[in-house]
């Protein structure tokens, strides 16, 4: 049912805000200043995930919850003290608690063994009576009917037959009960209605009900709202008396009430005599004035008298939540996050969607204006400027919709740093800068796994042991730090570990073993450091357990260029190393130049340029048959021809001219792509070929210019690859070494 | 007349849980995310009864039940539903005023059927 599967979606989502709260609170815990309100937040947040997860018949889920929450219990009536190794299990737990949302999520199997761990150690800290209190969940979806635990009496089909229930009973040795049954003014009060005490009486055997009217005053003294009707019931039960107590546990305070079991005795007796007033609904009438509304319940406890004075206290509970009341209603403006409207994605997508065309129809209409040539300073010409600003903040506003922060991301990570020096036996403590940066909710769903990665590999490879730590005199605990930022319309978000540093020497030793390059390749520190990222690097040989996933950094770079962004490491002997990836703000828009490349007009990524040349003959150079370089300030850089490598007609009348495009790849390697001509720059809407087309090399996708028309959007990187491969056997590869000399020298 | 639910809970999935169950019974539901809330909400919708949690942020359940016992002196059932199990707690809940006490997690069925006796009204 799809009712069903969006309340578990919700429930998951759901869980997500409860895990982030859980997170913040046990870091506000840290603070030995912490409200009790912080403790009460961090125990609602498990609370909360176990009893949805209940719903859900999650019950791996329930059992972890239930431990955890039994524990935070204690600290939270302060009969335990949160000290900071009761907190550090905390975290732990809270880590756990989040591995088995996530695998009941995506339905797979959580990490059983870390999980009893941390189970056990919080097992450590409960008694006796708190294992006793362990609840069994029933698995319950939620469109069968399994047994409701607790309104004892209410799950009980309309039995006004009374005698019939007594069927069941046959031949065994029953219990002969006598019940006077006087209800308080209160009864009515608290919502209880008799029959329906009497109906689930009547379950557990054959009720008698008569009814003493002596009590009911006379007319003019009348009170409807006092009772004044006495119940005497005989019950023949083959259950034994506390169930019947059961029956009577919310109202045994709201009445007066006599049970006495008068004989045992076979089933035969005649019960029938007693049937003086089996009507009771007609006689409750008076006796329920005011209470069509009619509730049932509970239960009086003759032989758990302890309960009366025990339930005493409550009046004084009251004192201290009525007040609560008005103190609360005050500080209704803190209560809970700030009010958050829940829109479908599809929604969302589709008015970007519709700004996006906005943003075309106004370059359209600033070209048509253009083109009529109005004198400068025309009003129309203020008013479109006006127009295109506000078209911008619609734009920017609608982005926005989509924008997350990384917090939770970060948060994540943290986790992942606390699991990961578990594993490796290192001390690492996390840091998180800018972890408000909003960036684009897609853009934080695919880094995810990526950053896990690099999470991982920094406290693995980057962080050193603690005894090597103390002995360079460093503090043991390594700091893995993370940081956001928004930086001249990109997001740059950092991985940084304070440990050795890369090893650059083993790093070409393990690309020179593996035949990634040349024996004598000559390397700069920043190409050794790159190394990382090629497909094939990462070894088994110097993967751990931990950060042993089959991933190397090349799957890494390639979700991060997937993004439309790149990667980057920098790297300190004995300081630690930097990964840095930047991305654009949004999937969605992008600053580009507008160029004609073979009488074609298309789109490059802004971005991606670091410089636009227009060549002199003098600086152009031919190597071999095919291969041509650009001598840019006594370095040599590769010139890539976009029409040919896109398979357009060269234009005879530019050829060797043009302007040259100096982009980086990813090794950080520069090229020039020749186009023909730029025109403009400007913001462009980003259109997928991919699902309207298809993939065509070299392209990212299209969007629509002004004059309507569509313009490939220019894949740089992949221009540079596409160039390389054609020509792989030519000249300028073979020279490739060269090249690099030319470039360091 | 439709019967009126108010339920009261933190849980968003509690909330939708119950709404599905009892809209598909025929109940009138309403909720509310808090007790501060839940007893506002309360004046506003009359509801022939009330469902609380008793775990929750600003206003617990008994703080519920004793204000709408006490300030709106009302006699609609309050049903508490939460996964506490223990006397101690049904005891206080009792004496706040609460009318029955469900485990969660609830099932449907016997949640209409509880529902329905205690108002009396088909749905």
């Amino acid at each position: 049912m799809s009712g069903q599967q969006s309340i578990r979606d919700t429930f998951f989502e759901e869980c997500e805000e409860l895990l982030e709260a859980l997170v913040e609170g046990l870091a506000e815990m840290e603070d030995p200043d912490h409200s009790k309100e912080t403790v009460n937040a961090v125990f609602r947040a498990v609370h909360s995930i176990k009893g949805g997860a209940g719903a859900f018949g999650l019950d791996e889920l329930v059992h972890f919850a239930h431990t955890f929450e039994t524990v935070l219990d204690k600290v939270r009536s302060d009969t335990l003290e949160a000290d900071p190794d009761l907190l550090k299990l905390f975290q732990r737990s809270g880590d756990q608690l989040a591995n088995l949302v996530e695998a009941a999520r995506d339905d797979k199997d959580p990490n059983r063994d870390a999980q009893a761990v941390v189970l056990g150690e919080l097992q450590k800290y409960l008694g006796a009576e708190d294992a006793e209190e362990e609840i069994v969940f029933d698995a319950m979806g939620l469109d069968f009917g399994a047994e409701l635990v607790l309104p004892d009496l209410l799950d009980i089909e309309d039995t006004s037959d009374s005698s019939e229930s007594a069927d069941s009973s046959d031949g065994q040795s029953s219990l002969k009960i006598a019940i006077r049954f006087a209800p308080k003014r209160s009864l009515f009060e608290n919502g209880h209605e008799p029959l329906l005490l009497f109906d689930a009486i009547a379950e557990l055997g054959t009720l008698t009900v008569s009814a003493d009217t002596s009590a009911i005053p006379a007319f003019a003294a009348f009170d409807p709202a006092e009772p004044g009707i006495i119940w005497k019931l005989t019950l023949e039960t083959s259950e034994s008396e506390t169930v019947l107590h059961e029956v009577f546990e919310f109202v045994d305070s709201l009445c007066d009430i006599d049970i006495k079991v008068q004989q045992q005795e076979k089933q035969s007796a005649a019960p029938s005599e007693t049937i003086e007033a089996e009507q009771p609904k007609a006689q409750a009438a008076p006796d329920v004035p005011e209470a069509s509304a009619a509730p049932e319940a509970p239960e009086m406890s003759p032989e758990r008298p302890a309960r009366g004075p025990v339930k005493q206290p409550a009046p004084s509970s009251s004192a201290a939540s009525a007040p609560a009341n008005t103190a609360a209603a005050a500080d209704r403006d803190h209560r809970g996050p700030k009010p958050t409207l829940r829109v479908d994605l599809d929604r969302v997508d589709r008015l970007i969607n519709t700004v996006g065309e906005l943003i075309i129809n106004q370059a359209m209409i600033v070209q048509r204006i253009e083109e009529l040539d109005l004198p400068s300073g025309a009003n129309l010409t203020n008013e479109l400027e006006a127009y295109k600003l506000l078209a911008r903040d619609i734009q920017e506003g609608v982005m926005a919709i989509r924008a997350q922060p990384v917090k939770p991301l970060f948060q994540r990570m943290s986790r992942i740093v606390r699991e990961a020096s578990d594993a490796t036996g290192k001390n690492a403590r996390m840091v998180t800068v800018g972890d408000a940066t909003e960036v684009d909710k897609t853009v934080i769903e695919r880094l995810a796994d990526p950053l896990t990665h690099m999470v991982r590999n920094a406290v693995d490879h980057g962080l050193e042991s603690p005894e090597k730590r103390r002995a360079m005199g460093k503090d043991e605990i390594g700091t893995i730090r993370m940081s956001a930022a928004h930086r001249s319309g990109s997001v740059f978000i950092e991985i940084g570990d304070d440990g050795a540093g890369l090893n650059r020497p083993r790093i070409l030793e393990t690309a020179i073993k593996k035949g990634l390059i040349a024996p004598d390749a000559e390397l700069s520190e920043t190409e050794i450091d790159n190394l990382l990222f090629l497909p094939g690097f990462s070894t088994a040989a110097e993967v751990s357990a931990l950060s042993g996933r089959g991933v190397g950094m090349d799957v890494v770079k390639n979700a991060v260029q997937a993004l439309g962004g790149r990667v980057s490491i920098t790297s300190t002997p004995g300081r630690g190393t930097t990964f840095t990836i930047i991305l654009p703000l949004t999937l969605a828009v992008m600053d580009g130049f507008v160029i004609s490349v073979a009488q074609e007009t298309m789109v490059i990524p802004i971005a991606s340029i670091l410089e636009t040349i227009t060549p002199h003959a003098r600086d152009l150079h031919r190597i071999g048959m095919y291969g041509e370089v650009l001598r840019v300030r006594g370095r040599y850089v590769p010139i890539v021809d976009v029409a040919q490598n896109l398979g357009l007609q060269r234009n005879v009348d530019t050829n060797g001219n043009g302007v040259l495009l100096l982009v980086e790849t990813e090794m950080q390697e520069l090229n020039a792509l020749r186009v023909d001509a730029i025109h403009d720059q400007r913001q462009v809407v980003i259109k997928s070929l991919e699902s309207n087309y298809g993939r065509i090399p070299g392209v990212s996708a299209a969007t629509i210019l002004g004059d309507g028309k569509i313009a490939l959007i220019l894949d740089p990187e992949e221009l540079v690859k596409l160039n390389s491969d054609d020509v792989a056997p030519m000249p300028i590869i073979a020279n490739q070494e060269d090249l690099h000399h030319a470039f360091h020298s | 007349m439709t019967t009126k639910v108010l339920a009261i809970d933190d849980s968003r999935t509690i909330r939708n849980l119950l709404r599905l169950s009892l809209e598909t019974a025929g109940f009138e539901f309403h909720s509310a995310c808090d007790g501060v809330e839940g007893v506002a909400r309360f004046a506003e919708v009359n509801p022939d009864v009330v469902i609380t949690d008793i775990n929750m942020p600003n206003m617990d359940g008994y703080g519920v039940i004793e204000t709408l016992r006490n300030r709106d002196r009302t006699s609609v059932p309050i049903i508490v539903l939460t996964t506490e199990s223990s006397d101690d707690l049904k005891a206080r809940a009792r004496n706040a005023g609460a009318t029955g006490w469900i485990v969660k997690p609830f099932d449907d069925a016997s949640l209409v059927s509880v529902l329905r006796r205690l108002t009396g009204h088909a749905a």
